[in-house]
Formats: structure tokens, C-alpha cells, sequence
């Protein structure tokens, strides 16, 4: 019987070896796969924490101010000439400087925001005037790149002259880096050392307020309706390919539509939060829906059943029992959904949040921008110094989404039930 | 507002007064069963007579006073003024708005329209007593209405509940109203568009400059609004991040749901979900920051002439945005793929991988056909990655190192920025915000409807 013709186990035996190299081979892919995917993951990570905790630091000038009582001659505190008064002390730190043109370069290390802390630091307390302080005021934006090594020597931004007195200052150790907290209190500037992102904050609040406050009941009703009380229909199917269709849609179209309908025809007004919040509902007003059904599906018959079975009516059953059992897993859904609107850019540039804006929105309809449309606008800023403010204003975007889907996390794990 | 919190105190004292006068009616407290409806819907029911008529009063009223009042304003001016252009008439309209806001009105100022302010303040006045007395006049007569109607037979409950039926009714309509109102939009714009150009120029055309002469004489007077380059640039971007994606989120999803044990599932997934959760806005960020410089330098070191906004870059990054979404739905996918397919294989003594390559891939290969044309549906709108990373000028090349743009990227430029309403330029981010809809619609359709059969398969 064994005649040459090889057994069949061993042609099986033979392949085998080949076919666990494969086996192995495709197990590595797959491994290879997740790995490429957490190291892009790290390394956007990386990247951006790099690029961006340096902007937690400013650099500062320490200055002799001495608050001549002339300057306030004029008894309006509000315009008096708080630039030179800085410059009176430069040109005390550095009395070898005479020259016009060398001593505007000489200025130019501060910055031109040193002249408002000046100003709100008197319009606080008038007792200042006569006094001589020391004073810690921010470095021009320049001066910071250049200590924080951003900035070569060589680069032509700073003169020969300017780097002499940077290197004094700093042996003098009148020029040091300090926590830079005007990175959180300050609305958008020019100037990258008066830049915050505070302003972009409280417009991000106010949109997601409107947001939430539109698209939680708006999608919590619609998700009762088509689950509990809709009969099918061909106005139901309607209504459900709609919504599946409107999850999928690019969200810049609900910009187009933003500024078409509630710009264009409602005539309501550019950049505010309000317009943002509408257009930012029907956005995610699909995934509180879809969440929100899932939720209710998840609620057992048993409880309906008992409720209708005691003489509750339908809308009694709904209301007092299964909704409250069903809004942990709404709730969850909705701030997934606000996750995903405080990260929306697209349809809000649609609707002029773009603009640049200096102050801090006080209200629903001031005109405002978001903390994502911050990012863009300043990762488009020529200034170096905007650079490393973008990615911190980058780690404030995903520290507020990480607390938002953990909040979302900690909801499931203690409400979840399962039945 | 000062009559909104009226009109809320009343209804809730509407509330009260109907719940007492319920207990009332039923003869105390302790004979309450003999009511149809327990008290507090009959709280309820009067309450909403009370507030609701007067709540569509003062809504309707807000919506059409301004036109009203503008209309009886223009109606009061010389008839020189009247018999203006409708452009002119409204640059006098605008003059009385500021005039009536407090803002310094631009010029000189006619004593027509100043007149005519005056009469829009007093107008106004009017129109707010009115308002109220109408809201609150309204308020009390459904009150008293409902008030004196409570009677034990009265089927409180079933209005009310009628009532919240309906508005869970009309909230569930506002998925329809938002498609209409995109597609309407969209539609109106594009065809007012499509008036200057014509669609076949604009679909078929190859050169994409938009701008609009001031001058007919003017240099590179010339727009050119053909969408093939910008469309094909799209494609290009969005080919690339399908092949950083595909591969790499599918090899992702077979190995978490075939191979990975419950500790690296754990440690994965929610790293996937993070991956997932950036905001594209910092992926754009990321790739004009990292990505861009990287593949011009690597490129440059290898004699390649790279972009600074190269095609490839803003491919990749978009590429690593979708990754998630890929492995995600192939997740789904491969699970729905019953466990018996798989008993099978192995029962044959095929092993783990070539169960999964010739078993299970092409059982679950509709299902992932359709996840895959829901993430290019994805691709191409997306928007801040190639605003950010890719460039501005439409070229019609296959190059991937080369500058191509995006319709998104033209959406963005032409519409951002001050222009005017109707001009073509703006009109043209119209018409490509309609291509875009209706592409990814029917990839989205297609792909929803590969999605369900497949799912319905296996049920």
C-alpha cells in the first residue's frame, strides 16, 4: 500500500509548518495594526503636550516703576500716559541707551500689554501714585521665544543691541519665567503674550448650554415617540431613515444650513452662541436620539407589564417609570454628544464664529468664538509664540472632552443595570 | 420678560386654583376618588388653558411685530421716499433701525426719517401694551374657562395626555424639517449659481479660480468654476487616508475580536475610543504642526520635491482620524458572523488565520463594505484636517505630493470672510455644498442599506 505515494497525514504534517508560519504571520499583523494605531495615538500625544506645556510659562521683565505723580496730573487715571512710565524705567535700567532709534528698540522688549496691567493695577488702587514698585511685567513675545529657546540667536527678530540687554537683564535676574496666567484669564490678542483662552471658554459654555438645553428634550421626546408610542408607518420609516441619514451627514452642511436659514432668512446675528447652539443641536441631536431609544429598549417588558397591570395609563407607565430607568443611558448618550459638539469646528467658521474676538462674551447673543475655532485661528497666526498657545489651548480642548467622556463613563458604571 | 414671568406665574397659579377647585368639586379631600382623573391632572389641564393660547399669542406677536411695524412705517413716508428702488428703500429702513437701536446712523440724517423713527418708537409702544394686554387677557379667559368646566367627569387626564402626545409628535418631525431645510437651503443657493454658470460647466469643467470680475476689463478677470480639480483633489485625500485606514482598521478589528484576551480588549479599547474622540480640528492641527514638516523633510532628504501642503499629509492624518471608525464597524461585523461558521472551519482543521481569511472575512465582507463606504462618506466631508493641512489651489494632479484642495477646504475659503451674499463666489460654495450632500447621501444610503441586509442575514 505504501508504495512512494506519500501518506496523507504526512503531506498535512508537511504544510503544517508553513501554515503556522502563516498563522503567525497574520497574528503579527493584526498586533502590528494595534500597535501602529496606539503609537500615532502617542505620538500625536507627544507632539502636542511638546509643543504645548511651554506656554504655561511667560517670560517677565522686572521693572523700577516708579509712579510719578505728574503723569496723573491730569486727574484722569484712565488716560494717563502709562507707556512712558515704562519707559522712564528702562531708560533708568539702561542709562548707556540715548539714541531715538535704540531706545525704541530698547521698549521693544516689553510688551505693549505692560502698559494696561500698569493701568488697571493704579485704577485698583489709587494709593500706587508717588510710589516706587518693582514690578514684574511681560516680556514681548520675541524675548519669551528666545529664552524659552524657541528662537535662535541668529534668527534676525531681535538686534545685536537687544540681545546685550536680554543677556544683562537676565544676569541682573530681572528677566525670569513665571506661571503664565494670563493664558487662563485673558480673551484673543495680537499679541501672543496677552492671548488667553479664556474668552473662547465661556463662548464654548454658552453654546453647549444652548446646545444641551435644545437637543436633550428635543431628542429624549423624539426618542419616546418613535419607541414607544409611533405606530409603523411610512411616516415613521421616514423619520427614522432621516435621522440615520442626518448622523452621517458631513457637519459642515449643517453650517450651509446655519447660514442659509437662521442667518439668512431668520436674520439672526452673526457669531453667537445662540445661532452656534441651534446649529450644533441638530448636529448631534441624532446621537442623543439613537442613545436615547437604545436606553429605552433596555428597559424590561416586566416593568411595563406591572405598571399597566396596577391601572397606570400609558403615558403614567412611561413617564414614572420607564423614563426614569431609561435616563442614566440617556444621559450618558448626551454627554457623548456634547463631547462631540465642544470638538466641532466646521459648521461654526459656517456661521462667522471666526471672528476676532478681544472681549469676554457676557451673554447668549455677544458675539463669540469657541474654544476649537481658537485653536484654528491660532494655529493660522504667523507669530512663533502662538505656536506652543495652540497646543495648550489644544491640552484645555481634550482635558474638558477627557472629563466629559469620564463623566460619561462614571454614569454607565453606576447607573447601568442589568436585568 | 417681565411678561413671560407673569404669564408663568399665572399658569402656575392656574395650576393651584384647578387643583383645588377639583378637590372642591369632588366634595374634600377625602373624596377625591370619585374624580375621573386624579387632582393634579386637573391642575394640569387648567393650567395649560391658561398658559398656552396666551404662549402662542406672545410668540406670533414677537415674529410679526417688526415687519408689521416696519411696514406701517414705510407706509408713513413721503411718497418721494416710497417710490424708491427696493435697494434704496431698504438702505432707509436701516437708517430708522439705527436711529431707533441708539447706533450713530451713517450720514446725514432727513427729517423724514427722522419722523419716521419717532412714529416706529411710538408704534412700538403700542404694540408692547397691546401685546400684554392681549397675553394676559388671553391668560385669564382660558383660566376662567377651564375653572368653571372642572366637573368629576371631566377626562383631565386624557386631554392632558393627548396634549404630550402630540408635542412628542411634532419634536420627532424636526429630523425630517432639518433634512428639508438642508436640502432646500442648499438647493435654493446652488440654483441661483447655476444661473451665472451653467451646471455642465460646472460639472465637467477643469479649471477652478474663483473669483468674480469687478471690471469686465480687469486682469484675470476670468473665474473659472469647473468642480472636476477640486473634486478630484478630493478624492486623492481621501483615497490615501482609505489606504492608512482600511488595512490598518481592519487588521485592528480581527485581532481584538479573534485574538485579544480580556486584559489587552481593556487597555485598547477605550485608547481606541480616545482615538476616536479627538476633535478633528486638533488632528488638523497636528498634521500642519508634525505631520506636514515630517514628509517635507523626509522627502527632501530623498531628493523628493515635496509640498508643504501636500496631499499626503493631510491623507495620513485623516487616515489615522478614521482608523477607529474602520476597526469599530468591523468589530460589529465580525461578531455578527455566527460562531458555528467558525466551528466549522476549525472542525475541518483549518486553522485560526484561514478561519478567519476564508471563512469569516468573506461572510462578513457586505457588512464591511458598507462600514468602509460609510468612513469614505466620512473622508470627504471631512473639514479642518484639509483646511488646516492641505492647500488652496486646485490642481488636477494624481500626485500625492503635490498642493490639491478639497470641496470642503473651497467651502470653507469662499464663506469665511466678508462678501457679499449673492455674488457667484459665494453662491459657488452653495453649489459645492450640494455635491458634497448629495455624494455622501448616497454613499450613506448605499452603505446603510448594504449594512441592514447583512445584519438581517445572520438574525
Amino acid at each position: 500500500m505504501n508504495n512512494g505515494k506519500p501518506k496523507t497525514i504526512e503531506i498535512v504534517q508537511r504544510s503544517l509548518v508553513r501554515r503556522y508560519r502563516a498563522e503567525r504571520r497574520f497574528r503579527r499583523m493584526g498586533l502590528g495594526a494595534i500597535v501602529l494605531s496606539l503609537v500615532f495615538l502617542g505620538f500625536l500625544f507627544a507632539s502636542i503636550v511638546g509643543n504645548g506645556y511651554t506656554a504655561l510659562f511667560q517670560t517677565q521683565v522686572q521693572l523700577d516703576i516708579s509712579f510719578d505723580p505728574e503723569t496723573f496730573a491730569t486727574g484722569e487715571l484712565a488716560n494717563a500716559d502709562y507707556p512712558r512710565l515704562i519707559k522712564e524705567a528702562l531708560y533708568k535700567a539702561f542709562p548707556q541707551v540715548t539714541a531715538r532709534g535704540e531706545r525704541r528698540a530698547l521698549t521693544g522688549l516689553v510688551s505693549s500689554g505692560a502698559a494696561f496691567q500698569l493701568r488697571q493695577m493704579v485704577l485698583a488702587d489709587r494709593s500706587l501714585i508717588g510710589t516706587r514698585r518693582s514690578i514684574w511685567l511681560p516680556a514681548d513675545d520675541d524675548v519669551d521665544m528666545l529664552v524659552k529657546g524657541h528662537l535662535s540667536r541668529q534668527a534676525g527678530r531681535l538686534s545685536e543691541a537687544q540681545l546685550a540687554w536680554i543677556g544683562q537683564l537676565q544676569s541682573q535676574g530681572k528677566l525670569a519665567k513665571h506661571f503664565n496666567w494670563t493664558l487662563f484669564t485673558a480673551g484673543d490678542s495680537r499679541e501672543p503674550e496677552l492671548a488667553g483662552i479664556l474668552g473662547a471658554v465661556v463662548g464654548s459654555f454658552y453654546t453647549l448650554l444652548v446646545t444641551l438645553a435644545l437637543s436633550f428634550p428635543l431628542g429624549v421626546a423624539t426618542a419616546v415617540y418613535l419607541e414607544e408610542f409611533a405606530p409603523r408607518s411610512r411616516w415613521t420609516d421616514l423619520i427614522e431613515v432621516n435621522i440615520n441619514n442626518l448622523a452621517a451627514v458631513p457637519s459642515i452642511v449643517f453650517g450651509l444650513l446655519g447660514l442659509a436659514v437662521f442667518l439668512g432668512a431668520f436674520g439672526m446675528p452673526r457669531s453667537a452662541p445662540v445661532v452656534g447652539g441651534m446649529v450644533l443641536t441638530l448636529m448631534t441631536l441624532p446621537t442623543i436620539i439613537i442613545a436615547s431609544r437604545a436606553a429605552l429598549q433596555a428597559v424590561p417588558p416586566s416593568i411595563r407589564d406591572a405598571a399597566l397591570g396596577v391601572g397606570a395609563s400609558k403615558m403614567q407607565m412611561i413617564l414614572h417609570h420607564v423614563l426614569p430607568l431609561a435616563l442614566p443611558g440617556m444621559l450618558t448618550g448626551t454627554i457623548i454628544g456634547m463631547a462631540r459638539a465642544l470638538g466641532e469646528t466646521a459648521p461654526l467658521l459656517m456661521i462667522g464664529m471666526v471672528a476676532f474676538i478681544v472681549d469676554i462674551p457676557g451673554g447668549f447673543t455677544d458675539p463669540a468664538t469657541v474654544l476649537p475655532v481658537q485653536i484654528y485661528l491660532w494655529a493660522d497666526s504667523p507669530e512663533r509664540a502662538f505656536v506652543e498657545r495652540t497646543a495648550a489651548a489644544t491640552l484645555a480642548l481634550l482635558a474638558f472632552l477627557i472629563v466629559m467622556n469620564g463623566l460619561a463613563v462614571v454614569l454607565r458604571r453606576r447607573f447601568e443595570r442589568r436585568w | 420678560m417681565m411678561l413671560l414671568t407673569l404669564l408663568l406665574l399665572m399658569t402656575l397659579a392656574a395650576y393651584y386654583l384647578g387643583l383645588r377647585r377639583a378637590v372642591t368639586v369632588a366634595g374634600g379631600p377625602t373624596s377625591v376618588r370619585v374624580l375621573h382623573s386624579r387632582p393634579a391632572y386637573y391642575g394640569m389641564w387648567t393650567a395649560i388653558w391658561c398658559g398656552l393660547p396666551a404662549l402662542i399669542i406672545f410668540a406670533a406677536w414677537q415674529m410679526l411685530e417688526g415687519r408689521m411695524l416696519t411696514h406701517l412705517v414705510v407706509a408713513q413716508l413721503p411718497p418721494e421716499m416710497q417710490s424708491l428702488s427696493a435697494a434704496r428703500l431698504s438702505l432707509i429702513v436701516n437708517d430708522i433701525r439705527n436711529i431707533i437701536y441708539g447706533n450713530i446712523p451713517v450720514g446725514q440724517v432727513s427729517p423724514a426719517v427722522q419722523a419716521a423713527a419717532e412714529l416706529y418708537l411710538r408704534l412700538q409702544a403700542i404694540s408692547r401694551i397691546a401685546l400684554a394686554a392681549a397675553v394676559l387677557a388671553s391668560a385669564l379667559a382660558g383660566l376662567g374657562a377651564a375653572y368653571g368646566r372642572i366637573h368629576i367627569r371631566l377626562r383631565a387626564r386624557n386631554q392632558v395626555e393627548r396634549l404630550v402626545l402630540w408635542l412628542l409628535g411634532a419634536c420627532s418631525t424636526i429630523a425630517i424639517f432639518t433634512t428639508i431645510g438642508i436640502v432646500l437651503s442648499v438647493l435654493y443657493e446652488a440654483l441661483r449659481f447655476f444661473k451665472s454658470v451653467p451646471l455642465t460647466d460646472f460639472l465637467f469643467g477643469l479649471q477652478w479660480s474663483p473669483q468674480m470680475a469687478i471690471r469686465s476689463d480687469q486682469v484675470g478677470s476670468s473665474g473659472a468654476f469647473g468642480a472636476v480639480p477640486v473634486l478630484a483633489g478630493t478624492l486623492l485625500v481621501s483615497g490615501i487616508a482609505m489606504l492608512v485606514a482600511v488595512p490598518i482598521g481592519l487588521l485592528a478589528a480581527i485581532y481584538m475580536s479573534e485574538y485579544a484576551g480580556k486584559r489587552l480588549r481593556s487597555v485598547v479599547k477605550p485608547l481606541m475610543e480616545i482615538l476616536a474622540g479627538i476633535p478633528t480640528v486638533v488632528y488638523g492641527f497636528f498634521a500642519a504642526l508634525t505631520v506636514a514638516p515630517l514628509i517635507r523633510s523626509s522627502g527632501h532628504a530623498i531628493g523628493l520635491d515635496v509640498s508643504s501642503e501636500s496631499a499626503l499629509a493631510a491623507g495620513l492624518v485623516m487616515g489615522i482620524m478614521i482608523i477607529p471608525f474602520v476597526s469599530s464597524l468591523s468589530d460589529d461585523m465580525i461578531n455578527a458572523v455566527p460562531q458555528s461558521l467558525r466551528d466549522g472551519a476549525y472542525g475541518l482543521g483549518a486553522t485560526h488565520s484561514e478561519t478567519i481569511r476564508q471563512v469569516v472575512l468573506p461572510a462578513a465582507l457586505p457588512g464591511i463594505v458598507g462600514g468602509v463606504l460609510l468612513a469614505v462618506s466620512r473622508a470627504i466631508g471631512e473639514t479642518m484636517i484639509v483646511v488646516m493641512a492641505a492647500g488652496l489651489t486646485a490642481n488636477l494632479t494624481l500626485n500625492p505630493l503635490k498642493t490639491v484642495t478639497t470641496v470642503t477646504v473651497q467651502i470653507v475659503t469662499l464663506l469665511v470672510g466678508d462678501q457679499e451674499f449673492d455674488s457667484p463666489k459665494t453662491l459657488a460654495a452653495f453649489a459645492l455644498g450640494l455635491l458634497l450632500f448629495v455624494i455622501t447621501l448616497g454613499l450613506n444610503i448605499i452603505a446603510l442599506k448594504v449594512v441592514r441586509k447583512y445584519r438581517e442575514q445572520y438574525e
